[in-house]
């Protein structure tokens, strides 16, 4: 950049700064394939998104060892969202718009994947989403490698009503649209199932509730009336600990009262006193003490990676090397990284999940995985006490919601659409060109 | 022209209004008119990211108004900020219209979801693009209204007015969070499509809401300024100096308090209303007492009661925040914070205070 | 089916004495089968070990079934030998598990654990009860009698018929009678049912209210329906006092966090006016410590709480020590530009604690005599660490008040703050007060970080999440004013609870907003304003 060019800027004040940062990026392209990594790295969402920011390092290392990709090195592009929801939709523009990378990993909670959606959707780019979530979307740029409802919530409920006997539910959750949709499906579900009104307590409370006295307490009244009575917990993030502590001193065992979480992995439990927790159950599609020969080694090189071999893996962590190993194949299989090109290679695509099978990108972009059932142990992970008997498919729209059941996602030719009725025949909301 | 009378004395503010003009005469000219390749062209990226800085610099003007010339340190802005940008996400949201996820005509997916049948009456006339623009002054302008009514008349000042407005933010944060409020909760309000016709994933209409809140910037900071050269911005500055004096000379103090924070409240609606469709989403987490307490420390490093000062800090802060969150993420924490301390420590009067003073020494 | 034959073959065991010699002899046999089974992968194997153990009976059965409960169950990998470790550490002291046999220690790495599944570990449980019902300890028969009344199983009260005659402690008698009472409500005849309504009258455990429920749905009798609902009524009302006094309890705990979050800052702000954003991070300071001082002393978690204490107090005193030299003491006068300054160094004590402890949140243990409840009836516990904390909080309070009462420092920190010339002119090193007065502020807020690091999570986000809370009890109870915080702390507390069952935790976290917000504008300076001439300052 001449200096002329420097001189002029400033007079813009800091307003045309900007246009610097952008330039410059332009300059160095061509000779590697960037990768995006779109994970907070300070804020609230730091404490669960930094590991997956140094999973897909290692990932992308190690891809880089085996002679990259198309004979080219990749290389990662790291930008911090602060946990800050507009702050997702900027960075995501920047890494497609500034950086032109050839596909974006990040994201965790759901309101920052809806906050990145129309900025990957308008620029065509490739999001692969690594979180359990709850389902109702589809879109075209998005892959989504974590659990949908079907592969997490349902199966779990069938372990506790029919291995454990449970009549009586309390669904508790934070009040946000994960929850609060899990726990929609799950009341029709247990519907359906013919549990009643009476049997059933659904609980909200705020991110980072801290005070669960009286809920734990409401808990045990409802549990006491002879009747097996398990909760569902879709409790977010930080109010977990305080929540199971709060269990463990009124004096609520797993052996009485289960507890089955969908948000509690083991990184969550290596910050927890785990006493309290023993016997607590968790539903995921994956746990670090899975004995399967391609999980030692994903967990031997994650140790040497992150050099400390106190740390743990967990299942987004999993979903991150499905989606990484899925997306490389499907660019191997276009001979490209054009964004289009792969969206159509990938679906199909199968790899070597960590428990010891194949996981496939299906055509509603969700990919096949199987189902665990884990107890806590009292160091801190998880004994699979029950998984499903083959993989199941993640379904985008679930056919317990009024709203949905109708809607199905296919991103083949010729229907291309993400929300297709199949009763008015019609593709609501989504209009590429 | 007399709108130009304030300006008389103003250097700094003819400066930065020149330097917005000009902003909003090259920037899309350089978007539109060069090619990408050129080192001159503004990617559209860029002109969104300005637009933004720009929403947030009129938002710094407003608290600047209350902050630097009455002495009112609100910490709960933010709250006004975003209601006006709820306001304009509700009007973005019934433009959706049948192209939701749920291809609902009538109602926005989220309450699709929540399994209700009927629009919630207080969304009702946001379809209609002056009932919305009507609501983004209205709503943060009544709520400060009613809100300084109370407070002003009884006295309520300095440290213990800070922190119940910072109460007020935090209530309304946690009350936009609940599901039931019919605001969309923690997701809040996003996926828009188009404004006014036109849609707002085309450069065209990013450049006009560019030009928009630029314009809105100059127009926010002249009436400002209007008002700091009036005789109520007179009497404000000294209330904001000695406010039992001025009562005891015989002025209302609490309704000259009540007009100027319910003016600086709506004009930061306004800010929050052309941020909205720039970055395409509204959440709670914008209510956030933290978001509060950034924008008036955009003030400080500034430098309060110069108003452009105050814009300017918005844009420094922000243009930085979106480098280091780039280039440095993992220190860029410690950057920001180290900025809040030795500006207090060394630069009471904020960066702009700096210039001036070289100025004066040369 | 299996298990009726278990039970069968239990009560001969114990009527019928002749029996167990011939069992006696088959012992070790059924205990190696046990401990062949134990070792399988499958649950349902591992399931029947322990059906297998509980028909042993003996001795070494129970030991091992106890061991297994306590997760001290492993096998030698090398040999897959089955054994019972001793203290838990790196190095076990192992026995074998068959014989008792002490097999000197072993490492860790060297040892498989028997991995439990809930099921497993109610089936002990309950398998150790039976055996515990004769055992010769009374509390041990009274915990195991009580296990029967929590979980209600059918062949009970036939097996404690014939014990209740032998038993000799009156508290087991009267525990062992209401099971008793309990299984006779579902008896045939509708007298023996009465007499058991009778004998359970005022008796609140959950089970014997689902009995009498269940009872008075399928009786037909209007008089028995009627004795039955009155009955029911009288628990009831017993359940609705001991509900409320429960209620009384959270919000009086929750106050007295509110309390210990606030009261140091009662001292920065409410004494010296100075708006400390920070004061969360000095609170994290605090549970941080207690973090660092758990892992300096791994092998006494209970103490380790206790020397939290005076170490968090330091560290974050000496923490806010430097924030006042550094920063604080070039703003005094200025105090809204403190609170921006105190902003940034909040965000630089986050993210240095970030970049030493990570992220993530950093687990911290309960200690044993913290955990766990008091148990006054079986409507009514008290969960003892809140109770602990409650405690603590006014201790913080007592000593807070009596050194600014009763030291001279604290005469000095009223002199400064009341008038800073005027003190000075006395003598009084202003300055250094100060410094004394923030670290004090700061050293409290540290204090407050043990005890929450006993609630929640440490992590860098904990002081976020109580300092607006901690700003609004300093000026709901009037600044400058300790027993204002006290008393605001607590009320607050109390409100939200008893709001929070009527109106959901959020809503009633509003509503106690909502109300601070116009009782401000009625009484602008707290419930305890301060008085005199300095209050204008």
């Amino acid at each position: 950049m001449s200096t002329t060019n420097s001189r002029f800027k400033t007079s813009l004040l800091g307003a045309a700064t900007a246009v610097a940062l952008s330039a410059a990026s332009i300059a160095n392209a061509a000779d590697t394939i960037k990768v995006g990594i779109l994970h907070s790295l300070s804020g609230t969402m730091a404490i669960s998104e930094t590991t997956l920011k140094d999973t897909m390092l290692m990932l992308i290392e190690e891809q880089n060892k085996k002679g990259g990709l198309l004979g080219k090195q990749l290389e990662p592009v790291v930008v911090d969202p602060a946990s800050n929801w507009p702050l997702f939709a900027e960075k995501a523009r920047e890494l497609l718009s500034q950086h032109k990378v050839a596909a974006i990993f990040g994201n965790w909670t759901s309101v920052s994947r809806k906050s990145v959606l129309p900025v990957v959707e308008e620029l065509n780019g490739l999001l692969f989403y690594p979180v359990q979530y709850e389902g109702e979307e589809s879109s075209k740029n998005v892959f989504y490698t974590g659990a949908a409802p079907n592969q997490q919530a349902i199966p779990a409920v069938d372990y506790l009503m029919n291995e454990i006997g449970v009549k009586r539910w309390v669904l508790a959750g934070t009040d946000y649209v994960y929850p609060r949709t899990t726990n929609k499906i799950l009341e029709a579900y247990l519907k359906a199932k013919g549990v009643g009104d009476k049997d059933i307590m659904i609980n909200y409370t705020p991110f980072g509730h801290s005070d669960w006295q009286s809920i734990v307490s409401e808990i045990k009244k409802f549990g006491s009336t002879g009747v097996k009575t398990a909760v569902v917990s879709t409790i977010n993030g930080d109010a977990n600990v305080p929540f199971y502590k709060e269990l463990g001193n009124q004096g609520l065992s797993a052996e009485d009262i289960p507890v089955v979480a969908f948000s509690v992995g083991e990184e969550e439990l290596s910050g927890i006193d785990t006493k309290p927790l023993v016997g607590h159950l968790a539903a995921w599609n994956y746990f670090m003490s899975v004995d399967a020969e391609p999980n030692s080694e994903f967990i031997s090189a994650w140790k040497s990676f992150i050099k400390n071999d106190k740390r743990v893996t967990n299942d987004p962590m999993e979903a991150h090397y499905i989606g990484f190993n899925m997306w490389v194949k499907a660019v191997e299989k276009a001979g490209t990284t054009d964004s289009d090109a792969v969206q159509e290679a990938i679906i199909g695509v199968a790899v070597p999940n960590l428990t010891g099978g194949l996981s496939a990108m299906m055509p509603n972009h969700h990919i096949t995985k199987p189902v665990l059932i884990g107890e806590i142990q009292d160091d801190g992970q998880f004994v699979v006490v029950w998984q499903t008997s083959g993989l199941v498919a993640g379904d985008a729209w679930s056919d317990y919601l009024p709203g949905s059941k109708d809607i199905i996602s296919d991103w083949r030719a010729p229907l291309s659409c993400g929300n297709y009725n199949v009763k008015t025949a019609k593709c609501s909301g989504q209009n590429y060109e | 022209m007399s709108v130009f009378n304030p300006l008389k004395q103003d250097r700094g503010g003819q400066i930065f209004l020149a330097v917005l003009l000009l902003a909003m005469v090259l920037v899309p000219a350089f978007n539109l008119m060069l090619p990408e390749a050129s080192p001159f062209h503004v990617s559209t990226y860029t002109v969104t990211l300005l637009g933004k800085y720009l929403a947030f610099a009129l938002l710094a003007v407003a608290v600047d108004l209350a902050w630097g010339y009455l002495g009112i340190l609100s910490l709960g802005h933010g709250a006004f900020f975003a209601l006006g940008g709820y306001a304009m996400g509700m009007y973005l949201m019934r433009q959706i219209g049948e192209r939701g996820v749920y291809g609902n005509p009538l109602l926005p997916d989220f309450m699709v979801f929540l399994n209700w049948d009927s629009l919630p009456w207080f969304w009702y006339g946001f379809d209609m693009f002056w009932f919305a623009l009507l609501m983004v002054m209205l709503a943060p302008g009544l709520l400060a209204f009613v809100f300084g009514w109370f407070a002003f008349r009884s006295r309520v000042t300095g440290v213990y007015l800070s922190i119940i407005t910072q109460a007020l933010t935090y209530a309304l944060m946690l009350a936009f969070f609940r599901n039931e409020m019919g605001f969309g909760g923690n997701n809040g309000l996003t996926d828009f499509k188009d404004i006014i016709g036109f849609n707002l994933q085309e450069d065209g209409t990013r450049i006009a809401l560019f030009v928009a809140t630029a314009l809105m910037l100059g127009l926010g900071y002249i009436a400002c300024r209007a008002i700091v050269v009036s005789r109520l911005g007179r009497v404000a500055v000294a209330i904001r100096d000695a406010e039992d004096r001025t009562r005891f000379v015989g002025y209302r103090v609490e309704y000259v308090k009540l007009a100027i924070f319910t003016f600086s409240a709506v004009l930061a609606g306004i800010a929050g209303a052309l941020y909205v469709p720039q970055v395409g989403i509204i959440n709670p987490g914008e209510f956030s007492p933290l978001n509060s307490i950034e924008i008036v420390i955009w003030v400080a490093v500034g430098g309060r009661a110069t108003l452009y000062g105050a814009a300017a800090g918005a844009i420094m802060v922000n243009y930085g925040k979106s480098y280091f969150t780039a280039a440095l993420p993992e220190v860029w924490l410690f950057a920001l914070g180290a900025l809040f301390v030795l500006v207090t420590l060394f630069l009471p009067k904020g960066v702009i205070g700096l210039l001036n003073r070289k100025r004066v020494e040369t | 089916m299996i298990r009726f034959f278990q039970w069968m073959l239990l009560i001969s065991l114990i009527v019928t004495s002749s029996l167990v010699n011939a069992v006696a002899a088959n012992q070790d046999d059924t205990l190696e089968i046990a401990v062949a089974l134990l070792q399988s992968k499958s649950f349902n194997e591992k399931v029947k070990a322990i059906e297998v153990l509980e028909t042993n009976g003996g001795e070494q059965a129970k030991i091992l079934l106890n061991a297994l409960l306590d997760n001290r169950v492993f096998y030698i990998k090398k040999d897959k030998r089955l054994v019972v470790g001793g203290s838990q550490d790196k190095e076990y002291s192992v026995s074998d598990a068959l014989t008792g046999e002490a097999l000197g220690t072993l490492h860790r790495g060297q040892l498989q654990k028997i991995t439990l599944n809930n099921k497993m570990r109610r089936q002990i449980r309950s398998a150790l009860a039976v055996m515990n019902l004769r055992n010769p300890d009374a509390e041990k028969r009274l915990a195991a009698v009580n296990q029967m009344l929590d979980r209600p199983e059918e062949e009970q009260a036939q097996l404690l018929e014939p014990l209740l005659a032998q038993e000799r402690n009156d508290r087991v008698r009267d525990a062992m009678q209401i099971v008793i009472a309990l299984s006779n409500l579902s008896s045939d005849k509708p007298e023996q049912r009465m007499n058991a309504v009778t004998a359970l009258e005022g008796n609140i455990h959950p089970a014997v209210r689902n009995g009498l429920s269940r009872l008075q749905r399928e009786t037909r009798d209007p008089a028995a329906v009627k004795k039955i609902a009155q009955v029911l009524e009288t628990i009831d009302h017993k359940l609705r006092l001991y509900s409320l006094l429960e209620n009384l309890f959270f919000g009086l705990s929750l106050g007295s966090v509110l309390v210990l979050a606030a009261i140091g800052l009662a001292i920065t702000f409410g004494v010296m006016g100075v708006i400390n954003m920070a004061h969360g991070e000095l609170i994290m300071i605090g549970a941080y410590t207690t973090y660092v001082i758990q892992l300096l002393m791994p092998e006494h978690i209970g103490v380790s709480v206790l020397i939290a204490i005076p170490a968090a107090f330091i560290v974050s005193g000496a923490v806010g020590i430097a924030i006042e030299r550094g920063v604080i003491r070039f703003l005094y006068g200025r105090s809204l530009e403190t609170l921006l300054a105190t902003f940034g160094i909040s965000l630089i004590l986050q993210q240095t604690v970030r970049s030493i402890f990570s992220p993530l949140n950093r687990s911290v243990e309960t200690p044993a005599w913290m955990s766990g409840s008091w148990e006054i009836n079986s409507a009514l516990s008290l969960t003892l660490n809140r109770l602990y904390i409650i405690a603590f909080a006014l201790l913080v309070f007592a000593m807070l008040y009596l050194v600014l009462k009763k030291t001279s420092l604290g005469l000095q920190v009223r002199a400064v703050s009341q008038n800073r010339s005027m003190a000075r002119a006395m003598g009084v090193r202003s300055q250094w007060v100060d410094a004394m007065t923030f670290g004090l502020g700061s050293g409290i807020a540290g204090v407050a970080g043990v005890a929450l690091s006993q609630l929640t999570n440490v992590g860098p986000n904990l002081g976020q999440s109580y300092i607006i809370d901690s700003f609004m009890v300093v000026v709901f109870g009037g600044v400058g004013n300790l027993w204002g915080t006290l008393v605001s702390g607590l009320s607050l507390g109390v409100a939200n609870k008893f709001l929070e069952p009527w109106s959901g935790a959020v809503l009633a976290k509003i509503l106690v907003l909502v109300f601070i917000i116009l009782f401000i504008q009625k009484r602008p300076r707290g419930l305890f304003p301060q008085k005199g001439r300095a209050a204008e300052g």
